[in-house]
């Protein structure tokens, strides 16, 4: 069954258009790669699905309820999580910090309860706290769990950045580049986190990425954007063989 | 031979144990000194040490409040005297015109102020830095002049003498016994900051300055927080100025004027952005300094004759100026930062590292 389903979807900033009548089913507990040259509307796609940017037209559908136009924060309240193409970490924070600011929408803490910091306060930061050591134990992240993020290494700020998102329990993970500029290990291990979430965790994920050996690799599904529209989509052998996208990717002979 | 007692017992046995507030044992023991100093202050120093510390403490509770805005948020605000001020004049209405007593009216001078951070979180949440610092600074004009005109209110020009602080039927009107009250009233205002800042509501706060994208994506909804630190911070300058009337027994619209939001600015970069101690270190040096400057200077006019009678106020406001551009080249994170790093080197003594 579909989890999100994407109908007719297109984004024009005033004569440009990012997305053109795109039509995209994720089917529940899938890993669906999303690939495309430079500009293609990989990320304007997750723009649109994140509530960071408002369609032009079409609809966006989570399981029977539509999302389209809702606000960032009430579409991560419904459980779709991402992660950004630059890092887009609270630099200034700790690792734990970012985490637990991930759990925000779990969490029911106000101002005045937050002030006496006792009672559902105090139990609800303990709770997740706990919830945020399993996830710094699933990401092998220990070590640097009190350190200011900023002043960590990119590979394992991409990681933060995955951990924050899990934080968040999602039901759907839309993952932006995640092994971007990455080395060999460290492009294995994050593929290897990506794997055992998707399996163990039983999360959904969306992933725009451009190591094609990663993407063909774990991906079920592989949709290929160009100049905003699908131009093909299937299993990542089929795609491998399509003469629209070699076309796309490598120009014409 | 002696043996070296190396700092130990650092480990923990629960989260719980490791979100405390004071951490190890000689924290608690530091903080424990700390106040029997403090309490018995009025008893061994002069009258003017205790007056200092009366100012630097409501000064302390109003930078605070700027730190939750500007410094956790990052919402620069350059109109913070105006809910001082409204603070100040609701507690004094309230008291003088309607004798409510000091429990009612200093609360109360609180929420008024909140409710004008509310009215003018608002509007500004589409601004950003200056543009922000621009319309926080209009309000605080249009404050300024609201006070000297809302005559029939405010009495104007004339100012409010305010009654003294009634509490279990003693008057506390000198600077001696409005101390304990003051002391307590900021180190209440000191523990509830430091417990929103640390939970859910503080991260929310510190996410919007880093990454306001990213927090909303995150599920933090940026308009509620946005106002939510607005109304906050109002909140404590709000108690600031209730306690300030109380404390001068007479307010005049003279006392909050725009110089005091760069004051309140001054305090909480100097002292260090985003820092609840460094929000207390910046009111208590912003305070106390001028003091120094001025003996300082008298002391110099002894030795040279030729600067005799050469001091006056604008020497206090040019050091200032100077004090600030050196923090901002050679301290960016202000007294919190320094204090930092001299804790770290006792921690880790007698290694470097």
């Amino acid at each position: 069954m579909e989890l999100l389903e994407v109908q007719s979807l297109s984004l024009r900033f005033g004569g440009i258009v990012a997305l053109a009548d795109l039509n995209i089913k994720v089917r529940e507990g899938g890993l669906h790669a999303v690939i495309g040259p430079n500009g293609a509307g990989k990320t304007s796609l997750f723009n649109c699905l994140s509530g960071v940017y408002r369609p032009t037209t079409g609809n966006i559908f989570l399981k029977d309820r539509e999302i389209t136009g809702m606000k960032p924060h009430q579409i991560s309240r419904l459980g779709i999580a991402r992660t950004f193409q630059n890092i887009e970490l609270f630099a200034n924070m700790t690792v734990m910090d970012n985490l637990l600011l991930g759990r925000h929408v779990h969490m029911k803490t106000g101002p005045f309860s937050g002030a006496l910091f006792y009672g559902r306060a105090l139990t609800e930061e303990v709770h997740c706290r706990l919830k945020v050591e399993e996830i710094i134990d699933f990401l092998e992240i220990e070590k640097v769990r009190k350190k200011p993020v900023g002043s960590l290494p990119y590979g394992i700020q991409k990681r933060v950045e995955l951990g924050r998102a899990l934080a968040m329990q999602p039901n759907i993970l839309l993952l932006d580049e995640p092994v971007a500029g990455m080395n060999v290990e460290e492009t294995e291990d994050m593929a290897r986190f990506i794997l055992d979430i998707n399996e163990e965790l039983g999360v959904t994920i969306i992933m725009v990425e451009h190591d094609m050996g990663v993407v063909m690799d774990i991906a079920e599904i592989v949709t290929v954007l160009d100049f905003g529209a699908k131009i093909a989509e299937g299993s990542p052998q089929e795609i491998q063989a399509n003469n629209r996208v070699i076309e796309a990717y490598l120009g014409q002979e | 031979m002696k043996v070296l007692a190396i700092r130990s017992k650092t480990f923990r046995e629960s989260y719980k144990e490791d979100i405390r507030l004071f951490q190890t044992i000689w924290i608690k023991v530091w903080m424990g000194l700390f106040i029997v100093f403090l309490s018995l202050l009025p008893f061994l120093g002069d009258p003017y040490v205790v007056y200092l510390v009366n100012i630097s403490s409501v000064a302390a509770i109003s930078a605070l409040g700027l730190n939750i805005l500007t410094g956790f948020t990052g919402q620069i605000s350059l109109g913070h005297a105006a809910f001082f001020a409204i603070g100040a004049y609701g507690t004094a209405i309230l008291a003088s015109r309607f004798s409510l007593p000091f429990w009612v009216s200093l609360p109360a001078g609180g929420i008024v102020a909140t409710v004008a951070g509310l009215l003018v979180g608002v509007p500004c949440l589409r601004l950003k830095g200056l543009y922000l610092a621009m319309a926080t600074m209009s309000f605080g004009v249009v404050i300024e002049f609201l006070v000297v005109t809302l005559d029939g209110l405010t009495k104007g020009v004339r100012g409010i003498a305010v009654p003294p602080v009634k509490l279990f039927g003693y008057a506390l009107d000198s600077n001696e016994t409005l101390y304990y009250l003051l002391l307590s009233v900021t180190a209440l205002c000191l523990i509830t900051a430091s417990n929103i800042i640390r939970t859910r509501v503080g991260r929310a706060f510190v996410a919007i300055r880093d990454r306001d994208i990213a927090a909303e994506v995150m599920g933090v909804d940026l308009v509620t927080y946005k106002v939510m630190a607005f109304a906050i911070s109002s909140f404590y300058a709000g108690i600031a100025g209730g306690l300030y009337a109380y404390l001068m027994a007479y307010i005049h619209p003279e006392h909050f004027s725009f110089l005091l939001s760069v004051q309140y600015l001054a305090m909480i970069i100097v002292g260090g952005l985003g820092s609840i101690l460094g929000s207390v270190f910046g009111a208590v040096f912003i305070t106390i300094v001028p003091e120094f400057i001025k003996s300082f200077a008298e002391g110099l006019s002894r030795i040279f004759p030729v600067l005799e009678g050469r001091y006056d106020d604008n020497w206090n406001i040019a050091a200032f100026g100077l004090m600030i551009v050196l923090f901002l080249i050679f301290e960016p994170k202000g007294l919190a930062g320094i204090w930092g790093r001299v804790k770290t080197c006792f921690k880790n003594w007698p290694y470097t590292y």
